[in-house]
């Protein structure tokens, strides 16, 4: 401690062997030194240093904030074109469903008329066709009327009757439906 | 104190040479404007936050690289504090602030360098920068406030009979400020670069010298952290005294 105060009084003198922070000597030139490079700092961050990073600070976030904006935006847009297509599709669900619809319902009629028509025509075949099976029938059992008298006539006089023509006749008419 | 340098055998302890003042150009007398070691490392602290502030940021680039990062980290940092402890109003000194913060940051962390000179271990430089920010405060206060800024003293919340005797340490504990705040960072400085050295004159012995230079590289772990503390410490008490200039009735 005794060194210490030496030193402070005593200056340069003693600078060997005491602190040389209290080598009140020597102040000036450090507090004048530390005054010239505190307001070179101070100049040189109030003037261009700090308005700069806060400039840059700022216009980054303004770049975030804007590029949120859009990219809300872009979303928001995505979200309608999404909306949109999904409303086409439905529409031209709905509308394909009914064109379907309205040609199932065009076959349907067609195919109605067609089968309508070949039902008569089927009809008119059959009943045609039963007309001609009728004649056939009736011309048939005409025949087997005339051979069965013929028949029989030969038949009689072969055994040695004698008939006359329409006594046969009856008879075999008479067979016949029975 | 370990300021004595003696010799015995290999020991060799002149831990307090490095923070010698001498001239830069030959060996005369130091007068205020002599260009000393003082002058070469607050130079180079000048450049370096120039390095960093300027020319680290001159791309202004909104993706920031390594370096401009580095600037508006600090930038963000100092900033904040002003405004969270300050208030709003204390943005306004908020280059004077980030000066402060700057300087003894890169002060200190220049000093680390081997060889170099660490102008904030110095009293004379601490107590312009504590006493400095004393004056002003004060003088913005009284500017500000008027005779409300020595509500500060008053506390009007305590009973009645102990006010005086509140505003008696009130007044006294406002006055050491400047003191406790240059010297927590003068002798945070000096005693972690002084103990380095003693360190370093116990390596000469070869019994010892693995255990002092695994001591020197803790040591100068711990002083990498006390640099920036130290700075970062300074810089938030000055935001509480500005708060108290600016806003003296709490």
């Amino acid at each position: 401690m005794a060194t210490e105060t030496t030193v402070a009084e005593h200056g340069a003198e003693a600078a060997k062997a005491g602190i040389p922070q209290l080598e009140f000597a020597h102040f000036p030139n450090q507090i004048f030194w530390l005054l010239v490079a505190l307001v070179v700092i101070y100049v040189v961050l109030s003037r261009i240093a700090l308005p700069r990073i806060g400039a840059v600070l700022a216009e980054r976030r303004g770049t975030i904030t804007n590029d949120l904006a859009a990219a809300e935006e872009l979303k928001q847009k995505a979200r309608d074109a999404e909306k949109a297509y999904n409303d086409a599709l439905a529409t031209a669900r709905s509308e394909a469903a009914k064109i379907v619809a309205e040609a199932k319902a065009e076959i349907q009629k067609d195919l109605d008329a067609a089968t309508a028509k070949a039902d008569a025509e089927i009809a008119a075949k059959t009943a045609e066709s039963e007309k001609v099976i009728g004649e056939i029938r009736a011309g048939a059992l005409q025949s087997v009327t005339e051979v069965a008298g013929a028949t029989a006539q030969e038949l009689v006089s072969v055994l040695g009757g004698n008939a006359d023509a329409a006594s046969i006749q009856a008879a075999v008419a008479a067979r016949l439906k029975g | 104190m370990a300021g004595e340098a003696h010799e015995e055998g290999g020991l060799v302890f002149h831990p307090l040479d490095q923070f010698q003042i001498k001239p830069l150009f030959g060996d005369g007398p130091i007068h205020w404007y002599t260009p000393t070691n003082v002058t070469l490392w607050l130079g180079l602290c000048v450049l370096v936050v120039v390095a960093l502030f300027v020319f680290g940021t001159r791309g202004r680039a909104v993706i920031p690289g390594r370096i401009q990062s580095m600037a508006e980290m600090a930038y963000g940092m100092v900033y904040k504090m002003v405004e969270e402890i300050a208030g709003h109003d204390g943005v306004k000194y908020f280059p004077m602030i980030m000066t402060l913060f700057v300087f003894i940051l890169f002060a200190n962390m220049l000093g680390l360098l081997p060889m170099s000179f660490t102008p904030t271990s110095h009293i004379a430089v601490t107590a312009v920068l504590g006493f400095g920010v004393f004056i002003f405060v004060t003088l913005l206060g009284l500017i500000k406030h008027g005779t409300h800024f020595l509500g500060l003293f008053w506390m009007s919340d305590a009973p009645l009979i102990l006010r005086p005797i509140i505003a008696v340490i009130e007044v006294i504990s406002y006055f050491v400020r400047p003191v406790s705040h240059s010297i927590r960072l003068a002798g945070n400085i000096m005693a972690g670069h002084a103990m380095i050295k003693v360190f370093a004159g116990f390596a000469a012995v070869t019994l010892i010298s693995p255990l002092a230079i695994f001591g020197i590289a803790a040591v100068y772990g711990l002083e990498v952290l006390v640099a920036f503390i130290q700075a970062y410490v300074f810089t938030i008490l000055t935001c509480v005294y500005l708060k108290d200039a600016l806003h003296p009735g709490h």
